[in-house]
């Protein structure tokens, strides 16, 4: 097996007497889509978190592209390649689509200490936001932020994590609050960006995780009870009891 | 281009207030204007980390300040002939105390800020605030410069090509530096700084997880403002002839909060705008009565209820 995007090793964080991740262990190989899974409660937030820079893990290593990011800051593990979207939402509501995605086109290009020129009529951060917002087929580019659709944000979440120019690609839930169709067009974007970077999907649609996992790693009560394919996971019966069960109950 | 227009109208307007106010046979408005002046600088360079970045700063009078006493202690040193510190000799050149002055302040907010920016929120406001008092209490003990009665300074810088022993030259001047320090701020706030300040405002989250370092910019804006808040306070040494530790006092804070909440956050000219309505109110009402803060709470009551862009923000909407 080729070395992994991401391997996480022991991991632990506790909170108080609650341990919210429990000697955890990841892979993500390169191109591949895995998806974490787990029920609610399960301590996927709390995993992001800790994979992002949000919260600082108790024990455990994260290397990345070969180097342990455990004490980088959040922005520096952006800049290595370890771009996320949010399942809330976390997009700058007075600007318009456009703007936030060249924000952070801007953000990719190298420092900001630029005081003078425009920053909003900069054909070299206009045209990559329009080319990223045309891939994830979101239309309305000048409309503001605060008036766009559940939806369309969630698209938009998408486009900005795609301008940090991703080598992995955490995805927090981005078929969270979407509509029917809604999920399959999202789907067909993920399917799309598929095998260019590695993606780790946290997600509860399980129809969007089997239709694009590689790999699935379930997560309960902060430990990975079962990593496999779609099919192993689907017929282990300590992951249907835990959690598949559940889900169709 | 109808903005344009407006703008330059009041630019003329501005430039023509000395000639207007003799012809009135009211020479004293060139002084209030001048006052106008230099806490519009005051204030559109809070506007730029309070509007702009979200850093609510209530301690900005403390670069006011520094600026004004740096005026006022190389005067010192220039007047007795004695160098500061056996170093530094004083001077009573407008083209060397105003670059000192824009210097002092910004490296004092660059420590001020390093500190401050660790912490958000009420927090960020309470210590920005911590630090203004102790520079205040500094300032009242500094007996060689006069403790809490102040430093006059007896003859106004000299600039050649300039007297500004006359009132409308330094008006003039002021009037000049505040479009100058308006312009620059204009194009930060458009630039690529700008945008990621802007981002920060809103989110700064997202901004952390598109790979921005948030606390750099957000300590080169606090750095920035605190500058031009020292550009301020040396104009204001120049018109006031006297420094003393009110001009960094949590109330000189608090005031110039007001008038860019009163002008309009985030606007260009709001603060400006802002600061000639609290100078305004205050001469209009203190001819009136003496104790007009009273009747100033009601009027800033009524702009944060029901105009809660400011002035600016009725002007945009009409």
């Amino acid at each position: 097996m080729a070395e992994p995007v991401l391997r996480v090793q022991g991991l632990v964080k506790r909170f108080g007497g609650l341990t919210a991740t429990d000697d955890f262990a990841l892979d993500v190989q390169p191109g591949e889509l895995h998806a974490l899974i787990g029920p609610n409660g399960a301590g996927k937030t709390t995993l992001i978190g800790q994979l992002t820079g949000e919260i600082r893990p108790d024990a455990g290593r994260i290397v990345f592209l070969g180097e342990d990011i455990i004490r980088l800051p959040v922005a520096a593990r952006v800049k290595r390649g370890l771009a996320r979207s949010f399942q809330i939402v976390q997009l700058l509501d007075d600007d318009t689509a456009l703007a936030n995605v060249a924000l952070a086109v801007q953000a990719r290009a190298g420092h900001s200490f630029r005081f003078w020129r425009s920053a909003a009529r900069d054909p070299a951060l206009l045209a990559p936001a329009r080319a990223l917002l045309a891939q994830v087929g979101l239309e309305r580019a000048q409309t503001r932020v605060a008036d766009l659709s559940h939806g369309e944000r969630k698209v938009l979440e998408l486009a900005v994590a795609l301008a940090a120019r991703p080598r992995l690609l955490l995805l927090d839930e981005p078929m969270a609050g979407l509509g029917a169709a809604e999920s399959l067009r999202m789907t067909e974007t993920l399917r799309a960006l598929k095998g260019q970077f590695a993606i780790l999907l946290v997600e509860h649609d399980m129809d969007a995780v089997f239709a694009l996992a590689d790999r699935i790693t379930v997560l309960v009560y902060g430990r990975a009870i079962a990593t496999g394919a779609a099919d192993a996971i689907r017929a282990d019966p300590a992951v249907q009891e835990a959690y598949l069960s559940e889900e169709a109950a | 281009m109808r903005n344009a227009v407006w703008l330059g109208i009041l630019l003329a307007a501005a430039v023509a207030l000395p000639w207007a106010a003799e012809a009135a046979g009211q020479p004293a408005t060139i002084g209030l204007a001048t006052r106008i002046l230099c806490l519009g600088i005051a204030a559109a360079s809070l506007n730029l980390i309070l509007g702009h970045g979200g850093m609510v700063s209530f301690g900005h009078a403390a670069y006011y300040g520094l600026g004004a006493y740096t005026v006022g202690i190389l005067w010192e040193h220039f007047r007795l002939g004695e160098p500061l510190w056996g170093l530094i000799p004083g001077t009573n050149q407008l083209l060397i105390t105003l670059p000192v002055s824009v210097l002092v302040s910004g490296v004092v907010a660059a420590a001020i800020g390093a500190l401050s920016l660790r912490t958000t929120g009420v927090q960020f406001i309470m210590i920005t605030l911590a630090f203004a008092q102790m520079l205040f209490f500094l300032f009242v003990g500094l007996k060689a410069y006069g403790g809490d009665d102040g430093l006059l300074i007896r003859r106004r810088n000299i600039v050649p090509g300039l007297d500004l022993r006359e009132q409308d030259q330094l008006y003039w001047l002021c009037l000049g530096l505040l479009v100058a320090w308006l312009t620059l701020q204009w194009r930060i706030v458009g630039s690529r700084f700008g945008r990621v300040l802007e981002g920060i405002r809103q989110n700064e989250r997202r901004m952390a997880a598109i790979g921005i370092a948030t606390y750099r910019y957000k300590l080169a804006a606090f750095t920035i403002a605190g500058m031009g808040c020292g550009l301020a306070g040396a104009l204001t040494a120049n018109y006031l002839r006297f420094v003393s530790p009110d001009l960094m006092a949590w109330q000189k804070s608090g005031e110039i909060m007001v008038m860019v909440i009163l002008g309009g956050v985030g606007t260009l000219l709001g603060p400006v705008i802002g600061a000639a309505a609290l100078v305004g109110l205050e001469y209009a009402l203190g001819g009136v009565t003496e104790h007009w803060q009273f009747f100033l709470g009601p009027i800033l009551l009524a702009v944060v209820l029901f105009a809660p862009g400011g002035i600016m923000g009725l002007f945009r909407r009409g």
